[in-house]
């Protein structure tokens, strides 16, 4: 290990391992820490992505592929199902992310950066106001670190970011509160995704089954701490499964936290740039989050890289804008859509799904089932329009 | 006073996303919370998928159901 770095990336999850890939890429130092034992373990995702949403960082291999998708399925609260077809060009995967962030993990070593798990970080260095270095505990020492340049991929709990005075807590009706299974001897098709709504089943976010092979699924569900006052996710999760699946052998039980909300106002600081979920980088609309990750920490990684090159550290802040031109403006619009599912009585479900049905199977494209939607929904057209005008 | 059920924690980090006041301090599988900073705004309680966060009322733990998880 080096007594300095130029960038210190703290979290090894899909954009703390594409940050400091990108980073190191363009031949600066780049250390990154983990606090757990594991890169990539344990998993607390639905682990689906788009296979374009892969392969922009890495080529596709078999062995951290569990299916390849070609259909979506919606069940409504009637149990009336909606069935989507894509061509395999836009294939995507569900993936063995424990396997997956390991190998985006190797990318970045591959570039030359370094990595240290069980290093805890719970500090930050300043110099002046700008941050320059962390404070993190291995092996029961308490250590510090100088870097030119902190970005923070430290997840859901996004603290590393509010040490350096970023705004980065979420409002609790904006966390997706999620539990989540993998289970065996579950009979399903083994190229589709399954969505369920409904107030009964996950109200304010949504269901899944995502097939891995073999009849093993992932299985969870998010609500929003709206709910969550009332109800919790795994009580939710317990009545499907004895609705649905009561003998299915469990093979992980996992809790997990979604930011489903537009991207912090402001995701870089002298010194720091946020990426990943910490930076609220998630597609808030369908709750992913590790292609749109990955995204956040390159862009970063590479702006950091040249900030550092160029002795101009203030070019760090060009990456709000960067990052916004790319994605953070899109979700915004998937954040008003979000917002006006969000109010959706079972009701209404039923009668989008019902409509949606009448569309021939052949001729089912997202954007007809959408216009469908819409037409069923016309306060939803509002919603829309609402984000589109703003 | 909040308080976190260590044992039935799951480490997944959403109270601490939620905490207004960054007062949730998580390690791998160390969770507490900083009495000192914490405002019993309850946002961690409603945001926990696994109802492991209650309140501790002289030494009595109680969820937000108000029923007694232990004594």
């Amino acid at each position: 290990m080096k007594r300095e770095y130029d960038i210190i990336v703290v979290g090894a999850g899909p954009a703390g391992s594409m940050a400091a890939r990108f980073a190191a890429e363009l031949g600066v130092s780049v250390l990154m820490l983990e606090k757990d034992r594991d890169v990539g373990y344990p998993v607390r995702c639905g682990e689906a992505i788009s296979k374009a949403g892969v392969e922009e960082f890495i080529d596709s291999d078999e062995r951290w592929i569990r299916a390849h998708i070609t259909k979506f399925c919606f069940i409504a609260p009637d149990e009336s199902e909606v069935s989507l077809q894509f061509d395999t060009k836009q294939e995507g995967y569900v993936l063995e992310r424990r396997i997956f962030d390991y190998e985006l993990a190797r990318t970045a070593a591959d570039a030359g950066a370094e990595i240290l798990t069980r290093a805890y970080v719970n500090g930050l260095i300043f110099d002046d106001d700008k941050v320059s270095g962390v404070k993190y505990v291995y092996q029961s020492e308490q250590k510090e670190l100088k870097a030119k340049i902190v970005i923070a991929a430290d997840g859901v709990e996004s603290r590393v970011g509010r040490w350096a005075g970023l705004k980065t807590h979420i409002d609790f009706r904006d966390m997706e509160c999620c539990t989540q299974i993998t289970a065996a001897n579950i009979q399903i098709d083994q190229n589709t995704l399954y969505f369920y709504f409904g107030k009964d089943v996950s109200p304010q976010g949504y269901f899944w089954i995502f097939p891995k092979g073999n009849n093993v699924a992932n299985i969870g569900l998010g609500v929003s701490g709206m709910i969550g006052k009332k109800r919790s996710a795994q009580s939710f999760l317990n009545s499907f499964m004895d609705k649905h699946y009561p003998n299915a052998p469990i093979l992980t039980t996992i809790a997990g936290g979604v930011p489903s909300a537009v991207t912090l106002d402001k995701i870089s600081a002298p010194g720091i740039a946020l990426v990943g979920d910490a930076a609220r980088q998630v597609n808030p609309l369908s709750g992913g989050g590790i292609a749109s990750g990955m995204i956040g920490g390159s862009i970063a990684g590479r702006i950091a890289a040249e900030a550092v090159k160029r002795n101009r550290l203030d070019h760090l802040l060009t990456y709000d804008k960067a990052w916004n031109d790319r994605l953070g403006k899109r979700h915004v619009i998937f954040n008003g859509i979000k917002e006006g599912i969000f109010n959706f009585s079972d009701e209404k479900f039923n009668k989008i799904a019902n409509a949606v049905i009448k569309i021939p199977y052949e001729k089912r494209t997202l954007g007809k089932v959408f216009t469908t939607a819409l037409i069923n929904q016309p306060s939803l057209l509002v919603d829309v329009a609402k984000v589109f005008i703003v | 006073m909040i308080e976190i059920l260590p044992d039935k924690c799951d480490f997944c980090g959403c109270c601490v996303g939620v905490c207004p006041e960054d007062a949730i301090e998580l390690k791998e599988a160390e969770i507490s919370i900083i009495d000192e900073r914490c405002t019993n705004c309850s946002k961690c309680i409603w945001s926990c998928p696994i109802e492991v966060i209650v309140f501790n009322k002289e030494g009595i733990l109680i969820d937000q159901f108000k029923s007694v998880k232990s004594v």
